[in-house]
């Protein structure tokens, strides 16, 4: 009679259990919603995203815009200043610099879009297992994030440089993402052990649900928006170090990626001795900084939405 | 941390960066020893195989010898204090990195300092005053200087000041008619050429420092003592500067350390924009010349100091912040 008693609770308390699991799921996932009804209220965040927007659409469809004739040299009319013909004048072969502008689009958006991706995957897989890993593995996993987030990455890039020669895309992501993924995979394993103590976690765990079922999909979904905050601004970040390495010398790349136009612009033209030039130098300059003002602001938005603590009203 | 973790870390970090610099020479593609000991034959007319020779002396590094020996034997060099001597310049990396590390300091200290202070500043009035507009302006500027490296800042400062006014040097640490010594005319020709480089400093790195401190100045502020210090009518003056700052500035002087550090790496960019003679210069010269012993030294030497800001960092702040020092007896 007893023991009968017992299993009647514990299959009532599981019952409770696994009620209690679906309302805490079930209101994480209205929250999900009403996140992005937020997103939508934060004008920081909406204006990131219009900027990022432009760009996005100016990668993808850019490029069908211009004809190959564009990109022909064209030395009769090279460094020319802003015109009706050429808005922003030309380059050191006499092309348009506003149509490479839009051309290099694509190419600066791609090395950023794998770095983030690559540095985003790494991170996350590394993170996940400093969070989940016991005894010497886990050790020597932190120790190794606290290395490669002491030793600064530049340095580390232009030595890879030499190994690896950073002229496609995925050569190029590699070198970028493969020394800037430790203080996020460190910010991936906080977040996890944080996310692992709520409620639906541990419910999804007594209930006995497989680990690989718990990972994919309670924990990371609970992590996806505060993962998509950071993609953004590695994107931004991963520009700045390609721009860099190309300004080093350390990443031959092609000549309409905006890193190239201002090495080219430094190295092969007068540009800093206030020729003409300054258009075609400062073009991509301004293109790279209201870029990374989209990031910024979209990224900013999103962390206020994130942490209701940080919104300033 | 414990301190048996924090020698680890240092270990850790330093024998990485040897080891990495261990194996790049031997990842490159083709020979490095063939590609110098052709150099070597053709520049000095010696035979081949005394050309091999010394290129195997001067890379430190022989092909034929098991790999394993070879780093044992790298590590051994190292360990001693013996870094090898540079290709390019002829001279021992340790000299080297004695002439031109003086004035990666001169530049990243003082550039350091005034964006600490500038920025600290800045920061405690944004916290204390977030509907300003100098807040909202913060907030904007390094939206956009975040985003653009450090060196796209300094070539517009060249523009600007050495091209269209011609008011500051351009490049170089020093005037070359000038014999270095300690006269005011050598210190002032010093002066002028650092100007630029540690504007750049400023410039890129005064943003971040006021945004950190916004951010901690904010949640000082709503800490229970701030309100009571409000309740008891204290003036502004006095609860911003002893309440507010005092606390929210603890981190930042961490973060001192740690920038300390990491301006070493970004000192690649910007001393390539004016060439200046510092450690990133030499350090990005170094792997453009393939001059393997300067860069190995030059990155040993580079991630050392990294390696002892942190630590200075965190020791640093365990002595002035006395919760840390309570909790840690």
């Amino acid at each position: 009679m007893k023991r009968k008693n017992n299993i009647r609770a514990l299959a009532s308390d599981s019952e409770a259990l696994a009620r209690a699991y679906h309302v805490s799921k079930s209101s994480s996932k209205d929250s999900f919603f009403g996140f992005f009804r937020a997103l939508g209220k934060n004008k920081s965040a909406c204006f990131g995203a219009v900027i990022l927007l432009i760009f996005f659409l100016t990668a993808v469809f850019g490029p069908f815009l211009i004809d190959a004739d564009d990109m022909r040299s064209d030395m009769a009319n090279k460094l020319l200043g802003p015109s009706a013909e050429h808005i922003l004048g030309t380059d050191h072969m006499g092309r348009d610099t506003l149509k490479m502008i839009v051309y290099g689009a694509r190419e600066v958006l791609t090395v950023a879009a794998i770095t983030a991706v690559m540095t985003l995957v790494i991170a996350t897989v590394m993170g996940m297992l400093a969070a989940f890993t016991k005894g010497v593995v886990n050790w020597l996993l932190n120790i190794l994030i606290d290395v490669i987030m002491t030793v600064p990455s530049l340095p580390v890039m232009m030595l890879l440089s030499m190994i690896v020669k950073a002229n496609n895309y995925f050569t190029f992501a590699f070198v970028l993402s493969v020394w800037s993924w430790a203080g996020l995979a460190k910010a991936i394993r906080a977040q996890i052990l944080s996310v692992m103590t709520r409620d639906y976690i541990s419910a999804a765990r007594i209930l006995g649900l497989p680990t690989r079922h718990i990972i994919f999909n309670e924990l990371l979904p609970g992590i996806t928006s505060y993962l998509t905050m950071n993609m953004i601004f590695t994107m931004r970040n991963s520009i700045s170090s390609a721009v860099s390495l190309m300004f080093l010398g350390m990443a031959d790349f092609s000549a309409t990626h905006w890193g190239m136009m201002i090495q080219i612009a430094v190295s092969k033209t007068a540009a800093i001795y206030g020729s003409s030039a300054l258009w075609y130098f400062l073009s991509p300059i301004a293109a790279i900084a209201i870029f990374g003002m989209g990031c910024f602001f979209f990224s900013h938005g999103l962390d206020e939405v994130l942490n209701p603590r940080l919104r300033t009203e | 941390m414990k301190i048996g973790k924090r020698l680890l870390l240092i270990l850790f970090t330093v024998l990485f960066s040897t080891t990495i610099t261990f194996f790049v020479i031997r990842l490159m593609p083709g020979d490095p020893v063939e590609t110098m000991a052709v150099n070597i034959h053709a520049g000095m007319g010696v035979s081949w195989e005394e050309a091999v020779e010394q290129a195997k002396a001067r890379l430190n590094y022989d092909p034929d010898i098991p790999l394993a020996k070879q780093y044992i034997s790298y590590l051994g060099r190292i360990v001693r204090g013996d870094l090898g001597e540079s290709i390019l310049r002829r001279a021992p990396v340790s000299e080297i990195i004695a002439e031109v590390l003086p004035w990666t300091l001169l530049v990243s200290s003082v550039a350091l300092l005034i964006s600490f202070f500038l920025g600290t500043l800045l920061g405690v009035y944004c916290g204390w005053k977030r509907k300003s507009l100098l807040n909202k302006l913060m907030t904007a500027y390094d939206s956009v200087i975040g985003s653009v490296p450090a060196f796209i800042i300094g070539f517009l400062l060249i523009i600007l000041f050495s091209v269209k006014l011609g008011w500051l040097p351009m490049r170089g640490n020093y005037d070359t008619d000038l014999t270095p010594g300690w006269n005011s005319e050598f210190i002032a020709s010093v002066a002028k050429h650092a100007v630029l480089p540690i504007l750049t400093w400023v410039l890129t790195s005064v943003g971040g420092w006021a945004l950190g401190m916004r951010a901690l100045a904010v949640s000082v502020l709503g800490e229970d003592y701030i309100v009571s210090a409000k309740a008891r009518g204290l003036r502004q003056r006095r609860i911003v500067s002893s309440y507010v700052g005092k606390n929210a500035i603890l981190p930042q002087i961490t973060q001192l350390a740690i920038t300390f550090g990491s301006m070493f790496a970004g000192s690649v960019l910007v001393e390539n924009t004016f060439n200046y003679p510092g450690m990133g210069y030499f350090f990005s010269s170094a792997i453009s010349g393939r001059d393997y012993p300067l860069m190995q030294g030059m990155f040993l030497v580079l991630t050392i100091a990294i390696v002892l800001a942190n630590q200075a960092a965190e020791i640093l702040y365990s002595v002035i912040d006395p919760r840390i020092r309570i909790r840690g007896k």
